[in-house]
């Protein structure tokens, strides 16, 4: 008896947890995508594949492929950073190393937003930036760094790369060494060695990197918010337009729903190439 | 011995890890065709001169030559060496096939030759069936075996082995250690073997190089080693020995007495020794003779405190005044038991008669 | 290896350059005697001294550390029971629950928000302090769950029977054998989840209400108008803090490493 109710006191919280807060709101979120919309905000109990459809209105394609685009450009270039990067840590020694990879995490105990602040202050037309490449006499005019495609991305990649960093150097630094000095040994150059040996092993990692970076770019609204100066929309931004503004909460919901359709597929890939769940929230 | 051609020479090498002196500028030459062991306990810094032969590590003096060609500054990739490592290191990811074919790829091999090569070393090992599987789904054994040919495949001009065989349990050690051995002879391939088992290295090696804390103790067959070590530290490390520290008391017709510590006088057929000098004797538990009769020459009395059966011999340990010897018998001998009293003794040509360098 | 350590050593600082550029300018900024945040006039204190008389800013302050804590707390006690009972118990439903627990690691953040602030609507929960806390909690647990369960599978599974052969029963031994050999799992996990809670800004967005104004959101609603300095000199306080925190525990675990490698 006794036993019993210490199970129940270690397997009740989670089980409540995981249906009351995730499956129950999801479901919900499922429920509503086939509702109707009302023209005062509410919904209409019935059951339609309208919001899904509209999806396909050219407006909505349009903000699907500029989101997978920048999704995908931010992703490339957080892997190019954090290849050498995460290498070169690898080879200092221990100490180091774990100081390193704390000072990684140091940014990101503020909050993003803060960062982004940080980012317009420097980007802006009259931004530090700005500034210092006129008095060098570098530029003439000044860039327009922000309000853009670029002051997006770059944004993205400020916000992302440690989730990138973080699994490529765990998975780098328990490479053993030996295979890299039998891969010179044996006659591989640098590159060699890079594109032979460390990248088959460290795939999954960087699989789950991408993976981590690829879809919160798909819904950090608020960074196109503030960086792309209110002209330019991705996914994030149209669901919370749809929650917020024009509320309407079943398309909301249906682009919601596509949202965790593709973020599925690419868990299931992730899993086929041998990647482990708990990586992911490591 | 004039006619052999040095493949590999390192000539006053020294190796510092900061301030840590590893190696203390030494000096050796492989011969072509050799199987040579650098025997030593960890920390010795015998791996730290291989990983300067394959050019992983870079001298911090002195010089490495292979072939006659000065490498010292040359990349591990570009030396025609190849390193077999204590674990094997074999390309998680890729095949059998692939992991051995790597350093051909490397060469830009075409994959017509590559797979005729491939197909030889891996029916050299007797590997043949086993081309498509991963390393993880070897046996120890012929995981070491893949990454021998790995490195073989390449016609290395010296195949460095480091402790290749200590991950493999004592049996399999002992199997491969005759593979590995055969091998070498059938290929003709020079090894420079790395190890700090003493087993090893008497019964692969032509030569063995005995190293401490960074200098080369004594290089030499297995059997000079083995019966005539140069020092105190060699004759321990290879084998048990039984040393008697003393001092010359008397010289004369090719005959010197040694008073071992005040207790008893052991004779010796040595005469370069003066009165005074202090000298070590060295005897091998297995020259070691027991008996319950006092003999004329180098006798000792002692006291049985320990029998150790082992299979086909038993180690007996012998307490002489208050130090303990130890003498190897035939298998179940009955005729000794704990605390009887007996008599040491041995061959006059038994005794190694090592000076004290002080 | 050799490798080129004057190239490693190029790729670490621009990065690092990279990751601390926005965070350098905020500090500077923090004592520019100009308000406009563009260029450094001269040295000045008087933002941290403003700082003490902007009262919505430091009731942002406050209710951001008050979820932080409050959920860092409740998720961490949660996690650490919850990944206990999903190693040790089995039950009907396990394999759904534990593919439950990694959708709030792997979904967008933001379809975590709207489905919240859909389900509190509908259980017409009024949007406040309590809707952030609860949003909190339930993205940081699982968090935890996998931090804390990376410390029990590298647990030696010997140490519970041996405690229960010795006579102890599952509580005893889940609290005197268990919990000491978790602590850095746990504390990896609070820590995250601290983090987590700081940096949020999507899932905030969506399931704060008036009262419940934090800091990012603060910030959010001012950032179109202009960030005053005195802005930038909480960010420099908290930052100050932080790095302190961090140090310390940084000083802890090299320790540690020191200690393994002898």
């Amino acid at each position: 008896m006794k036993n019993k109710i210490i199970r129940s006191i270690f397997i009740v919280p989670v089980i409540l947890y995981s249906l009351l807060l995730i499956a129950l709101p999801i479901i919900y979120v499922l429920i509503i995508s086939f509702y109707k919309n009302d023209s005062y905000g509410g919904m209409i109990r019935t059951f339609t594949l309208e919001n899904y459809m509209s999806i396909f209105n050219s407006v909505y394609i349009g903000i699907f492929l500029k989101s997978f685009l920048i999704a995908v450009i931010t992703m490339f270039i957080c892997m190019i950073i954090s290849y050498p990067f995460a290498l070169a840590v690898s080879h200092k020694n221990a100490k180091t190393q774990s100081i390193f990879m704390t000072l990684v995490m140091v940014p990101f105990l503020t909050n993003s937003l803060i960062r982004m602040y940080g980012w317009i202050v420097l980007l802006r037309k009259n931004g530090v930036i700005n500034q210092v490449l006129l008095s060098l006499n570098i530029i003439k005019n000044p860039l327009n760094l922000m309000y853009n495609n670029l002051g997006i991305v770059i944004g993205m990649v400020y916000t992302l790369l440690p989730f990138m960093i973080l699994p490529l150097y765990s998975s780098i630094s328990t490479i053993d060494y030996r295979l890299l000095e039998a891969s010179s040994d044996l006659g591989a150059n640098k590159w060699k060695t890079f594109t032979k040996v460390i990248l088959p092993i460290t795939f999954p990692a960087l699989f789950n990197g991408g993976l981590m970076v690829f879809t919160p770019a798909l819904g950090f609204f608020f960074i196109v918010d503030l960086l792309g100066g209110g002209k330019i929309m991705i996914l994030g931004n149209l669901i919370k337009n749809q929650f917020l503004t024009a509320r309407n909460w079943p398309f909301g919901a249906a682009i919601a729903i596509l949202l965790i359709i593709i973020t599925y597929i690419l868990i299931m890939i992730y899993r086929k190439i041998g990647g482990k769940m708990d990586d992911l929230g490591a | 011995m004039s006619e052999k051609k040095v493949i590999v020479k390192l000539e006053n090498f020294s190796k510092s890890y900061g301030p840590k002196e590893i190696i203390k500028s030494i000096n050796l030459d492989v011969y072509e065709g050799e199987f040579i062991t650098l025997l030593g306990s960890s920390g010795c810094g015998k791996t730290t001169i291989l990983r300067a032969i394959s050019g992983l590590d870079e001298p911090t003096s002195g010089r490495v030559f292979i072939d006659g060609e000065d490498v010292t500054h040359l990349e591990a990739r570009k030396r025609q060496v190849n390193t077999i490592f204590q674990n094997y290191a074999l390309f998680p990811l890729m095949t059998v096939y692939d992991n051995v074919a790597f350093g051909l790829r490397m060469k830009k091999v075409p994959e017509d030759e590559i797979k005729t090569r491939v197909d030889k070393m891996i029916k050299l090992v007797h590997l043949e069936g086993y081309e498509n599987r991963l390393p993880k789904e070897l046996s120890g054994g012929e995981q070491q075996r893949v990454s021998i040919i790995r490195g073989l495949i390449n016609n290395p001009k010296v195949l460095l082995l480091d402790e290749p065989l200590s991950a493999l349990d004592l049996k399999l050690r002992k199997k491969m250690q005759i593979e590995l051995k055969q091998l070498q002879r059938k290929l003709g391939t020079t090894f420079i073997y790395v190890t700090h088992d003493q087993d090893e290295a008497l019964s692969m090696s032509d030569r063995v190089v005995v190293i401490k804390e960074g200098n080369i103790e004594q290089i030499g067959t297995p059997i000079e080693v083995y019966e005539k070590p140069v020092s105190l530290y060699v004759a321990d490390f290879l084998g048990e020995a039984n040393i008697f520290k003393g001092k010359v008391t008397n010289v004369s017709n090719n005959k010197t007495t040694v008073n071992i510590k005040d207790k008893f006088d052991l004779t010796i057929t040595e005469d370069n020794y003066q009165i005074g000098d202090s000298v070590n004797i060295v005897v091998r538990p297995e020259n070691i003779r027991l008996t319950l009769v006092a003999r004329k020459n180098n006798c000792i009395q002692g006291t049985i405190t320990n029998m150790v059966y082992d299979g086909y011999i038993t180690k007996v340990f012998i307490k002489v005044n208050n130090t303990s010897y130890e003498a190897i018998i035939n298998g179940n001998n009955k005729n000794y038991k704990i605390n009887d009293e007996v008599y040491l003794y041995w061959a006059l040509d038994d005794s190694i008669i090592i000076g004290d360098k002080k | 290896m050799r490798n080129n350590k004057l190239l490693d050593n190029i790729v670490i600082i621009s990065v690092f350059i990279f990751l601390f550029l926005p965070i350098f300018v905020l500090i500077l900024f923090s004592f520019n005697t100009s308000e406009l945040n563009i260029i450094f006039e001269g040295f000045t204190l008087h933002w941290y001294k403003d700082l003490f008389y902007n009262r919505s800013l430091l009731e942002a302050l406050i209710n951001t550390l008050l979820v932080a804590l409050s959920s860092t707390i409740i998720s961490t006690i949660i996690g650490t029971i919850s990944a206990y009972g999903l190693y040790k118990y089995d039950f009907k439903g396990k394999k759904i629950i534990n593919e439950l627990l990694y959708i709030p690691i792997v979904i967008p953040e933001i379809v975590l928000g709207i489905s919240l602030l859909s389900i509190y609507t509908l259980m017409k929960m009024e949007l406040g302090m309590f809707t952030l806390i609860l949003a909190h909690i339930t993205f940081s647990i699982p968090f935890v769950i996998v931090s804390v369960r990376s410390s029990l599978t590298s647990m030696d599974p010997n140490l519970e029977q041996a405690a229960s052969d010795l006579g102890a029963d599952s509580l005893t031994t889940f609290f005197r054998v268990i919990l000491p050999s978790l602590v850095p799992g746990i504390l990896s996990g609070a820590e995250l989840a601290f983090s987590l809670s700081l940096d949020d800004v999507v899932i905030s967005y969506f399931t704060a209400g008036p009262g419940s104004n934090t800091l990012p959101l603060h910030i959010y609603s001012i950032i179109k108008t202009g960030v005053t300095p005195d802005v930038n000199a909480l960010i420099s306080l908290m930052l100050l803090t932080i790095f302190i925190v961090l140090t310390i525990s940084m000083v802890i675990s090299l320790r540690k490493i020191k200690g393994d490698e002898r």
